[in-house]
């Protein structure tokens, strides 16, 4: 059995964990392109190495950052997110666009 | 057969031609390198030296030939998927693989057994129903079958409603077989090298040269090489290999494992399997029962196997097949996959000019492998897409047109 240790419930099994993809900056959807929506979206860094992931307590519903290293698979570090994200960000209304 | 042996022996005709060269010495350059030694590179350079004409061909491969998803896979072969895309490119395919042991004078052992999706679910039956009608309007023969048909053409098969899952129907696909994955590698590379390709093995690229947007060579760890075109096929290390091309991938690198059990007398005719449940499984022809599941639950850049993934495929193939409760498992193992978003390949042009790609085969990449070579080998010769892969183009993520192949293996509906 691999142990993942959560930052809010201490070691448990890997199996209680759910794996959310590279923690990247999103971008602005009301002002960013197409092309960057896409890439955010879908594009993986993917690396064979050193890793910053979201990774998701599951039965607690718990969202966490990991550090990991997918050639070893060793995890190097699990830290709240409060750790990288200070700021709320804010859900605002999207400005409506401007007329051609 | 045993006087043919004697005089073999006696003779002085042994060793045995060697099948491919021990590893041939890099040659300044090259009209297309490509990079990866396993069944879709090889194809592919096999197709390219036989109908295209283009011999001057070096296949550079970090390892051994077919030492990679090549040789890991569960050796399934079938085209009834659910997109007409994916359905006319696996029916393609599928003919290919059929005299491929003739094309190759190379016995890959392909063996049509009938392959079964086992249905637990109302929304399974209908997703089957969808697939076989979507199968049968593109020619593709498969059909929807019943509790009483399965009972028939599988007996084995537990259909007890006591089941935690209890089977409803299948998705019937005739055509389904099962071949002999390292005959497909070998088959191919020994065909390519008697036409002139040159096979590297034990030769790693390091870096891909990238002048004005045009790729123009390819750093190896035994020397550089100039080239005209270069094509990667390097299943689980896509994202790697790109980025030496500063190409960015919607791929992640996921194991998938498998394993055989003791060998057994020839029991089970049929493919079985079973999205919900995530379990595949065939009898190879040498009596293993080849079992398979779904991807790992994280990725990572590794092939170790682990108790959790064995202790939860055991326990629904016994569901399936409780009559396997004895048997031995013998041996486990693990593939790195490249998983795209929308469970279709990602084949063709890249942005960067003469650098194509082949990748993001997941789980379904075997039973591509004849078409992939074909059409790869054409659009390398020609410069143009070839229509039947045009679909899976790397650009369709940029554009928001994603192919959605639901019919991916073990992918659950």
């Amino acid at each position: 059995m691999k142990l993942m240790h959560c930052p809010l419930n201490g070691w448990r099994n890997i199996q209680e964990f759910t794996h959310g993809g590279e923690v990247v900056a999103e971008p602005d959807p009301n002002r960013c392109s197409d092309a960057e929506w896409a890439e955010f979206v879908f594009m993986e860094e993917n690396k064979a190495g050193m890793v910053r992931e979201w990774w998701c307590h599951t039965a607690t519903a718990y969202w966490f950052i990991a550090e990991r290293d997918t050639v070893k698979d060793e995890i190097i570090r699990t830290y709240d997110a409060g750790e990288v994200f200070k700021e709320r960000i804010e859900f605002t209304r999207p400005e409506p666009p401007k007329e051609a | 057969m045993p006087f043919g042996l004697i005089k073999y022996a006696l003779s002085s005709g042994h060793p045995a031609k060697r099948f491919l060269l021990a590893r041939p010495e890099l040659k300044p350059s090259y009209d297309v390198v490509i990079i990866g030694g396993g069944g879709h590179g090889l194809a592919t350079a096999y197709h390219l030296a036989r109908y295209h004409g283009i011999r001057n061909v070096a296949v550079f491969e970090k390892g051994y030939i077919g030492g990679g998803n090549t040789g890991r896979n569960t050796a399934i072969i079938r085209s009834n998927y659910l997109t007409p895309e994916g359905v006319a490119f696996y029916e393609e395919s599928v003919s290919l693989y059929r005299q491929l042991s003739r094309e190759l004078d190379y016995n890959i052992l392909y063996s049509e057994r009938g392959h079964f999706t086992l249905a637990h679910t109302d929304s399974a039956m209908r997703t089957s129903r969808w697939r076989a009608e979507v199968n049968k309007h593109l020619g593709v023969d498969s059909e929807l079958v019943y509790r009483d048909d399965l009972a028939r053409l599988i007996p084995e098969l537990n259909l007890s409603e006591e089941a935690a899952y209890p089977i409803l129907g299948a998705l019937y696909h005739p055509p389904g077989a099962v071949a002999r994955h390292d005959a497909v590698a070998w088959g191919y590379a020994g065909r390519a090298a008697e036409l002139g390709v040159e096979i590297h093995q034990d030769t790693t690229v390091t870096d891909i040269e990238v002048t004005d947007g045009r790729v123009s060579g390819v750093v190896t760890d035994r020397g550089r090489v100039a080239c005209g075109k270069a094509v990667q096929a390097v299943a689980g290390a896509s994202s790697e290999i790109a980025r030496m091309a500063g190409v960015k991938l919607p791929i992640r690198t996921i194991p998938l494992q498998a394993c055989v059990s003791q060998p057994h007398k020839p029991s089970l005719d049929a493919i079985i399997v079973s999205g919900s449940l995530h379990v595949y499984i065939s009898q190879s022809d040498r009596g293993e029962f080849v079992m398979g599941g779904s991807t790992d639950p994280y990725p990572r850049y590794q092939t170790s196997s682990s108790l959790d993934f064995i202790e939860g495929l055991m326990s629904h193939v016994l569901e399936l097949l409780p009559h396997l409760s004895e048997v031995q498992v013998m041996r486990q193992w693990a593939g790195m996959t490249d998983m795209t978003p929308d469970f279709a390949p990602i084949m063709g042009e890249t942005g960067v000019e003469n650098y194509y790609i082949d990748a993001g085969w997941g789980t379904w990449g075997f039973k591509a492998t004849p078409v992939c070579g074909k059409r790869m080998a054409e659009m390398l010769a020609t410069g143009r897409v070839p229509a039947l892969i045009a679909p899976f183009r790397l650009s369709r993520f940029e554009n928001f047109d994603l192919v959605g192949e639901k019919g991916a293996a073990s992918v659950g509906h």
